[in-house]
């Protein structure tokens, strides 16, 4: 009776206040709706997953500390005399940007600290955005339906360089104003329009009195908006296609099989969060990054050894570094090859990542939507390519450390600029051998274990005194997790003559086509897959073991 | 005499007459020895140059000729003052081990008084600078400020913004300054050493090197206070990456597999 008047009375009264709140925003915003399309989202679980979420929070970080940093900041290049606490600059002449990034450090509370969370945060942002993609890469989630997404994010690396770039070079310090000569005598290379490009970006010849400034905005307003938007959009369209998996048992194309979004995700993501600002924090709190103080302020008349670019950019100072300094006069004109050939590199090494799923999907023909999850050595051909740019993007970055690498292990730099030199052709190739071949050997044990079982380490020895050592048969799901992926055939020119005997004209980019595609899937680049029937006669024990 | 040749065979007879041997000769010794003052000092001088000699001989001369002309081993050291054998042998870097790009800093096997010995040997070749003072080369009192602005205007290029060193080319290299005592400092500044340009006084004077060598005591030395935590080698941007690589990221990830590896699965068993 009781029950019934309870309930009774609830229906007559006020609903409770948690409820009367989300009817007053349901009725505005319509979350109900929202809410039952969205929190039982499955996401499925794997740390390499988690590596996305690695750079949004560390984005969220670097915009949070970047706020706090903006309190204090000026963006001026006018001259100011120091006179903070940071005794052996005492007096010394400097721009108001980098006194300011002093008294960031020295004067304000916790303002060193904000500071370093900002930098360190930004390195592991770009770290992370590039082992993500890695991910993204090897496990061909890149394929349809995510391409777009995967230039979302291919763009918010490269935003992210640049906005790296800008921030680096606002304190105005010698070490950040060598970076910025550097970009500007890129600029200049540039033939034609080289000089006109340089005086428009520092009003007037380097360094000027506005570049501060106006990195300044692209640092904090233009590049992070772009930003912004484009992980928002990132995040929708993960939301939208649902998130790949591996396979598995149980897994398919058109299920996520994992733990819905709202109550085990949020909570998970959400002390992720936490968990990231705390070893970012950490990290922040016992290293140094970039010790302006030590690195005193900017003069176009000084220079210091070991002048480079926060990581993201070693890339790129490597090229330079290795380039030889070729030059050509033409008509009274100059053309500095060892700066501008270096400068037109920069990008292609990027892009040359950032096509690939275009160039796969036009190789490989392939059209269908892919939600499960590529074992990397079940694709060799793509594998054995990102090992090969991975390859080349660390000679470039050992290109641009080549002091520190001959310092550190007694080499003379002049070798090492050699090495990288050659490694710039060769490494690449040999990468993409070597790991091609590791790929296939992972097939064939993968092959051999299908068949074969799991070594167990017992060597037995029969009544005959022969020794064998006992092979345990994998189970149903590890079977079908070795033998979930697809194997593919090269694709074929269409026939040369249609049905009425006309000849048809093939066109080079479909022979070209047909050729890449055999050296994708013909039997040097596959091992085939066990079949039922050898599975059977294996495992039925007619003279095997 | 009859009295002292019936006691000749007394048993204190050999003792007196020892006695008076020894007083002999110490009265003769004090006679003819060389005791005044300004020839002592003067013979000091021409003492160390010919143990500075001998010294040269055994461990110089190999390479540098024995009358410090040069071979192709190693450059003529006329001139090159006394300053520069304090500093070439006082931080180990001669006698050389073995030919090389550069000859590195190492054991100094020599002591103060024997390097001061060769100095004055070799500094007998030909006018050099000579070895600092004290008062010329400590860094109190002196301006750090202008000594950073100095540093970097005239040494960052080769030694880094804090002198801890950098790469030349084939090989050679600009050593860290990181526990060079102030008087190398300023004798590598007054002589230019191996690969390095010298500053004589005309081009830094005897005040710029002071405040060069008090920024140098500030800002790399045991005392330097590091107000942002680890200073990483003070090497710059390689050395954050790798650390933002490692430690960071790599602490990340570490993070993500664990947590990853914590899911609300019922796990059986």
């Amino acid at each position: 009776m009781s029950t019934t008047t309870t309930s009774e009375s609830r229906s007559r009264g006020k609903a409770p206040a948690g409820e009367r709140v989300a009817d007053w925003a349901d009725g505005r915003l319509g979350i109900y709706s929202l809410a039952k399309a969205n929190m039982r989202k499955i996401f499925p679980d794997h740390w390499s997953f988690m590596l996305g979420e690695v750079c949004l929070y560390t984005f969220l970080i670097i915009i949070i500390t970047g706020v706090y940093l903006t309190l204090f900041f000026h963006p001026s290049m006018n001259e100011v005399t120091y006179h903070g606490s940071y005794v052996p600059l005492q007096g010394q002449l400097m721009s108001e940007a980098f006194n300011s990034t002093m008294h960031i450090s020295f004067d304000v509370r916790g303002g060193l600290l904000i500071r370093q969370i900002h930098h360190w945060a930004a390195l592991i942002f770009l770290a992370g955005m590039f082992v993500h993609m890695m991910r993204v890469f090897f496990t061909g989630a890149f394929r349809k339906p995510r391409e777009v997404n995967w230039l979302f994010g291919f763009l918010l690396f490269v935003l992210g360089m640049f906005t790296g770039f800008t921030g680096y070079s606002l304190p105005d310090d010698l070490l950040s104003g060598t970076g910025v000569r550097f970009m500007e005598g890129a600029v200049l290379s540039v033939p034609v329009v080289g000089t006109y490009l340089s005086f428009f970006l520092f009003g007037g010849e380097f360094p000027g009195g506005d570049f501060v400034a106006r990195f300044y905005s692209v640092h904090i307003l233009l590049l992070p908006g772009i930003m912004l938007g484009l992980v928002v959009a990132h995040l929708i369209l993960v939301f939208y296609h649902k998130h790949t998996q591996f396979a598995g048992p149980g897994k398919t194309n058109n299920n996520v099989v994992g733990m819905p979004l709202l109550p085990v995700y949020m909570a998970k993501a959400g002390g992720f969060f936490f968990l990231v600002f705390g070893v970012v924090a950490v990290i922040s709190a016992i290293a140094t990054i970039n010790p302006i103080w030590s690195i005193g302020p900017y003069r176009a008349d000084q220079v210091s050894t070991g002048a480079q670019p926060d990581w993201y950019m070693g890339f790129s100072e490597g090229l330079i570094r290795v380039m030889p300094g070729w030059e050509v006069n033409f008509a009274g004109h100059t053309l500095v090859l060892g700066v501008f050939i270096p400068l037109i590199i920069f990008p292609l090494v990027l892009v040359a990542i950032a096509v690939y799923p275009f160039i796969e999907s036009w190789v490989t023909g392939d059209k269908r939507e892919h939600h499960i999850l590529d074992r990397p050595r079940n694709a060799p051909t793509r594998t054995a390519f990102g090992v090969a740019w991975i390859t080349w993007y660390m000679v470039l970055l050992i290109g641009g450390g080549n002091d520190l690498w001959a310092t550190h292990f007694h080499l003379s730099i002049n070798a090492i600029t050699w090495f990288v030199r050659i490694a710039f052709f060769v490494a690449p190739v040999l990468a993409f051998v070597i790991t091609k071949r590791i790929c296939l050997g992972l097939q064939r044990r993968d092959r051999d274990k299908v068949l074969h079982g799991r070594e167990t380490g017992i060597i037995k020895r029969l009544p005959h005194g022969e020794f064998i050592e006992v092979h345990e048969p994998l189970s149903q799901e590890q079977l079908h997790t070795l033998t979930a992926h697809d194997q593919y055939e090269p694709a074929q020119i269409g026939p040369a003559v249609d049905e009425n005997g006309v000849t048809r004209k093939i066109k080079a980019s479909e022979k070209l086509r047909a050729k890449l595609s055999k050296a994708y899937y013909n039997e040097d680049s596959q091992i085939p897959k066990p079949t039922v029937e050898e599975y059977k006669e294996i495992t039925s024990g007619h003279g095997h073991h | 005499m009859k009295k002292l040749s019936a006691r000749r065979r007394h048993p204190l007879a050999a003792v007196v007459v020892l006695f008076i041997a020894l007083a002999a000769c110490a009265g003769l010794y004090t006679a003819f020895a060389p005791a005044d003052k300004a020839q002592a000092d003067e013979s000091a001088q021409s003492l160390a140059i010919e143990e500075g000699k001998k010294l040269y001989a055994v461990g110089c001369a190999s390479c540098h000729g024995t009358g410090g002309q040069g071979t192709s081993d190693g450059p003529s050291l006329v001139g090159v003052g006394a300053a520069a054998v304090d500093f070439q042998v006082g931080t180990g870097r001669m006698p050389a081990q073995q030919p090389g790009a550069q000859v590195p800093r190492k054991k100094v096997i020599y002591s103060q008084a024997e390097i001061d010995q060769l100095a004055a040997y070799i500094a007998s070749f030909g006018a050099g600078p000579s070895i600092p003072t004290k008062e010329e080369y400590s860094p109190e009192g002196a301006d750090i400020a202008k000594g950073g602005e100095l540093f970097r205007t005239n040494c960052a290029q080769c030694h880094n913004f804090t002198g801890k060193g950098g790469a030349l080319s084939k090989g050679k290299y600009a050593p860290t300054l990181e526990g060079v005592s102030p008087k190398h400092i300023y004798e590598a500044m007054q002589t230019g050493p191996q690969n390095m340009p010298s500053f004589p006084d005309t081009t830094l004077t005897e005040k710029n090197k002071k405040d060069i060598i008090a920024y140098l005591d500030a800002v790399n030395s045991d005392d330097t206070v590091e107000p942002g935590g680890l200073s990483l080698g003070g090497l710059g941007p390689v050395s954050e990456g790798l650390f933002a690589w490692v430690f960071g990221l790599g602490g990340l990830i570490a993070v993500a597999v664990w947590v990853a590896a914590r899911t609300a699965k019922a796990k059986k068993s």
